[in-house]
């Protein structure tokens, strides 16, 4: 992005800085050139904007033909009292804008469904739409005019105590996904030359007190592993008793500690602690096997994102150079050691990184001539980057809202086998497509007026039962549920709509930025007993 | 705020002040508390009492105006709640823009409880949050027992411990051992870290307190002063010696045309760039020295800081879960969380809910008496130790008296300089040295409670 001076670097420096610890420079400038839709002005559509408009995306634009009401601004911090009768597009515009003077935005003022069957050319512009409380017909029109284009549709509202969400896209490829504990890459098990000489040239019994106390776990781990391995016919330690048969054969490298005796050598201590994560085989997760036999990386064209371009380079290379393993990712875990030798340890396998990555980068250049692209139109950066992330590369692709709503489609096996437990999340998710089929018969929700709360019961268990009928599913749906649907009578509950706000916000930035793994597909959040479920559907 | 108290209040066709209220505003919230509703709590009457409750009876104290702060704020008014307090000790910074929403780039340096309050109140007519700029140790207890409901928004886990040791302080129990029901001020509590968040909900007396569950916080990371000191490996231990070990022997900025012997020691303020600007200099050279790389301006900022990172949409989730519990604990509409729920949206959205247990000895919440064995050989320093490092204990810097001879003597205390002084030596002393006998009473007192805790000395050699 570029940036209008030194002054407003700075500024945006230290006004994201608790954000830019999480999806780095890159990630910003990925949301600040996002545009994003808003389609109906509800709480949770505008909680959702303010969640994206105070990081920083760059460009929003809200949809809604409606004015404002009294209950409108009831639940909303972004219309004002002031505002009643007035257009709700343009007053959520104006409140949003006031988050953050370095996001645009503007409004349409026209019925979305119109907007829709007039121009949805109009829709192309975005990285992303969000949709808030549609009825159901025209949300399915959008999702279809929104998938034909491959943008990302975020389905989000809520409903009394009820959150639901849904992620359309065709495919989101993720290079940074971000896992919470992920194994260290030591290679241990198939040393790569350097490590092995470096290894090797290491002689502890001549080693001084200090040193030997200072040697880095992975070096004491390989020697003895080494050793093992010449006893053992090659093999490594494989079940538990071998393990501790290991451990103690580690243990016994143990030196009197300078400190005096009882004094264990912490590096040992280290060492031993690590040796089962350290003695897992190295090999290539089953995603990215998966990942390997994709069409995406199979049928390769010269309309193939970068992402499939340089998948197809790393399969290659895990199945020439690499021998079966992905490049080496080149960090190591702190450890106890000395200094010198740490950051010895640490450049043979940055080293090792690097001309992994090296090669993959000429296997890109290959693939890239190959389909008729420029040679050169990834660059280095990108590709240590995808090889640093090697391991954790994701594909997300969901259903459409189409295969979902076709009662021949949908996952029927999966709702009946969690509708086995009968208060499962997925029962909520039945109930709003019960309430969503009443909308469209009656023309209002379940419940809306208070004289009608108890005659729309048994009309909202006819809804839930011809749908249960649709899938042939076995109407075991408590009455209870239905009792709560009605009591809700289409209310959005600020806080709850606040949650789903902040959820949905989080997914958008996924979306946008391609870091951390959105949900596939369909998020249902029962503020009931603060719980939450995902379903593929 | 408080000039509309007294005047008559109309909601919905009802007396109310003028821009209290207008037609169908409270509609989402009315369906809850007029409808009866199979899932909500046993108590619950459906009336149109409720919300004349909450409007104009229930009183709620937030604490803290930050991430979490400014959504409760919002969350609660658009609730209907209208008599709110907040308490905060900070001014606003440049980096809470991010996220809290109520404050602009013209009100940095202003009070974050000023501020937040000002802007809800105009935003949401009718609601009266009332700020405090102020510490929560600057209250007791009968400010804090007008209160039905508190909750808590903070990044600090003393000031949790001591919330939770205060609620615990305002219970009163019955003859027979059991809680008086009407002392008890629910706390809800809410924490984020980045992409992670929890919610939970304590019934102080009834359900797991802060201290029952104190191993669910991890400490804070320190690097060992060895490492530190002699054998750099990683960017942060460059920047931790250059913060803790090259800062108080340089001494920069204390009059730099004074010989360093007679400089004042300035603190590090880790806002100020010129300090953060000298540190990472430093540091840089140090791993330049040891081949270190990865020392940068911002590393180095959020080392000195200990800044924890953080995004508007976690906060906004963890203080909507909290809001929603106020909410239904105040009218009943439904049972509340039961009790501790863990979010983290990094792959996919997780929530995982769970009864945390009390603990049948916990430290602040369980009647039973605190023991703590010793050999009389034990110097008073290990008894001071293990109150910091022990996972039950955890604190931080205990001032411990007991009654000796006859008299009560207090045997240390860090907290005032010159007891500190007066009591230091006896640190290396044996209990026995120090009088102590067998099943002697110790009364200890730290910042992560309010009252004093009550240990029982059991010396067996």
């Amino acid at each position: 992005m570029a940036a209008t001076g030194a002054g407003k670097t700075m500024d945006k420096e230290k006004k994201y800085d608790r954000q830019l610890r999480l999806w780095g420079d890159h990630g910003q400038a990925a949301l600040e050139a996002s545009r994003v839709c808003l389609v109906n002005v509800t709480a949770t559509g505008t909680e959702t904007l303010k969640n994206l408009i105070l990081p920083g995306i760059g460009w929003f634009t809200i949809i809604d033909g409606g004015k404002v009401t009294g209950e409108d601004v009831g639940n909303n911090f972004f219309l004002e009292r002031d505002s009643i009768g007035k257009s709700r597009a343009e007053v959520a515009t104006e409140c949003l804008l006031e988050l953050n003077s370095d996001v645009r935005g503007d409004f349409i003022d026209e019925n979305p469904e119109h907007l829709l069957e007039a121009n949805p050319e109009f829709f192309r512009s975005f990285s992303c739409v969000i949709a808030a409380q549609m009825p159901e017909r025209t949300l399915l029109s959008l999702a279809s005019v929104l998938w034909n284009y491959g943008i990302p549709l975020l389905v989000c509202r809520s409903y009394g105590l009820i959150g639901y969400m849904r992620v359309v896209v065709k495919e989101h490829t993720v290079i940074e996904s971000h896992p919470d504990n992920a194994h260290s890459d030591l290679r241990l098990d198939r040393p790569f030359p350097a490590l092995a000489a470096y290894v090797d040239a290491v002689d502890m019994d001549s080693l001084s007190k200090k040193d030997h106390s200072h040697t880095p776990f992975p070096v004491i781990l390989l020697k003895n592993l080494i050793q093992w391995r010449k006893e053992h016919e090659g093999n490594m330690p494989k079940n538990y008793k071998e393990k501790g048969v290991f451990k103690e054969m580690v243990r016994k490298g143990m030196w009197e500690n300078e400190e005096g005796p009882g004094e264990p050598e912490e590096n040992f201590e280290e060492a031993i602690r690590h040796t089962n994560t350290a003695l897992v085989p190295t090999r290539i997760p089953s995603e990215i096997q998966t990942l390997f036999e994709d069409e995406g990386c199979r049928n390769l064209n010269a309309e193939s994102s970068d992402f499939f371009v340089m998948t197809k380079a790393l399969k290659e290379f895990a199945e020439n150079e690499g021998k079966g393993a992905l490049p080496v990712r080149g960090a190591i875990p702190d450890m106890f050691a000395d200094s010198e030798r740490y950051i010895q340890l640490q450049n043979i396998y940055r080293d090792q990184a690097k001309q992994d990555a090296s090669v993959v980068a000429s296997r890109v250049t290959q693939i890239l001539s190959s389909i008729g692209r420029p040679s050169h139109c990834i660059s280095e950066e990108a590709i240590r980057l995808f090889c640093r992330n090697a391991a954790f590369l994701r594909v997300v692709r969901t259903r459409s809202l189409e295969e979902e709503y076709n009662p021949e489609k949908a996952c029927v096996n999966e709702m009946g086998v969690q509708l086995e437990n009968p208060d499962s999340e997925i029962t909520l998710y039945i109930m709003l497509r019960a309430v969503d089929k009443f909308q469209q018969q009656y023309g209002r929700y379940p419940g809306y007026y208070d004289d009608q709360v108890e005659a729309d019961i048994p009309k909202l268990k006819a809804c839930m039962c011809g749908l249960l009928q649709e899938w042939s599913l076995s109407p075991y749906i408590k009455d209870e549920y239905v009792h709560e649907m009605c009591r809700y009578g289409g209310s959005e509950l600020h806080s709850v709509a606040a949650f789903m706000g902040g959820a949905a916000a989080q997914e958008v930035i996924k979306l946008v930025t391609k870091q951390f793994v959105p949900f596939n597909n369909t998020y249902i959040y029962n503020a009931m007993n603060s719980s939450s479920a995902t379903y593929t559907l | 705020m408080a000039n509309q108290v007294d005047e008559p209040m109309m909601v919905d066709g009802r007396v109310d002040s003028p821009g209290g209220s207008w037609p169908d505003r409270w509609n989402h919230v009315k369906k809850m508390l007029e409808r009866a509703g199979p899932f909500a709590h046993p108590d619950f009457e459906p009336s149109p009492e409720t919300i004349q409750f909450m409007l104009e009876v229930c009183k709620i104290l937030v604490i803290g105006a930050g991430g979490l702060g400014c959504e409760l704020l919002k969350d609660l008014a658009l609730m209907g709640f209208r008599n709110i307090h907040v308490i905060d000790m900070d001014k606003i910074d440049v980096s809470n823009l991010n996220r809290q929403f109520l404050f602009r780039p013209k009100d940095v340096g202003k009070p974050k409880a000023e501020t937040a309050a000002e802007f809800v109140n105009t935003r949401v007519p009718g609601c009266r949050v009332t700020p405090h700029y102020a510490k929560i140790q600057d209250f007791d207890g009968e400010f804090y027992r007008q209160f039905h409901i508190i909750v808590c928004g903070l990044d600090s886990i003393l000031a949790r411990r001591w919330m939770n040791g205060m609620v615990l302080s305002l219970i009163n129990y019955e003859e027979d051992g059991s809680v008086d029901q009407s002392s008890i001020i629910p706390l809800i509590d809410g924490g984020t870290e980045g992409f992670k968040g929890n919610a939970r909900v304590i019934l102080p007396g009834i359900t797991a307190c802060m201290d029952c569950t104190l191993e669910l916080y991890p400490p804070q990371v320190t690097y060992p002063m060895c490492t530190i000191a002699h054998t750099p490996r990683l960017p942060e231990h460059c920047i931790e010696w250059v913060r803790i070990l090259l800062w108080p022997q340089e001494k920069p900025f204390g009059d730099n045309g004074k010989p360093r012997e007679e400089r004042e020691d300035i603190g590090i303020d880790g806002d100020d760039p010129a300090h953060v600007k000298w540190i990472y200099d430093k540091a840089l050279e140090r791993a330049e020295k040891y081949g270190i790389s990865g020392v940068t301006y911002r590393l180095t900022q959020g080392v000195v800081k200990h800044i924890i990172p953080a995004v508007a949409s976690t906060n906004a989730v963890i203080a909507a879960s909290c809001a929603t519990e106020v909410f239904k604990i105040a009218t009943s509409c439904c049972n509340p969380l039961n009790n501790y729920m863990v979010f983290n949206d990094t792959e996919g959205l997780y929530t995982y809910t769970f009864e945390a247990e009390k603990k049948e000895d916990c430290l602040a919440c369980s009647q039973v008496p605190q023991k703590f064995t010793f050999a009389p050989s034990a110097k008073l320093k290990d008894v001071i130790q293990y109150l910091c490092d022990n996972a039950a204990t955890q604190m931080k810097a205990p001032g411990v008296t007991a009654i000796v001879d006859g008299r009560n003597k207090t045997l240390y205390m860090q907290t005032v300089e010159s007891i500190e002084k007066r009591t230091r030596d006896n640190l290396t002393k044996t209990l026995e040295e120090l009088g102590l006998a067998d099943g002697q009473e110790l009364v200890v007192a730290d910042s992560t409670t309010p009252q004093s805790v009550i240990f029982k000395l059991n010396l067996s050699p």
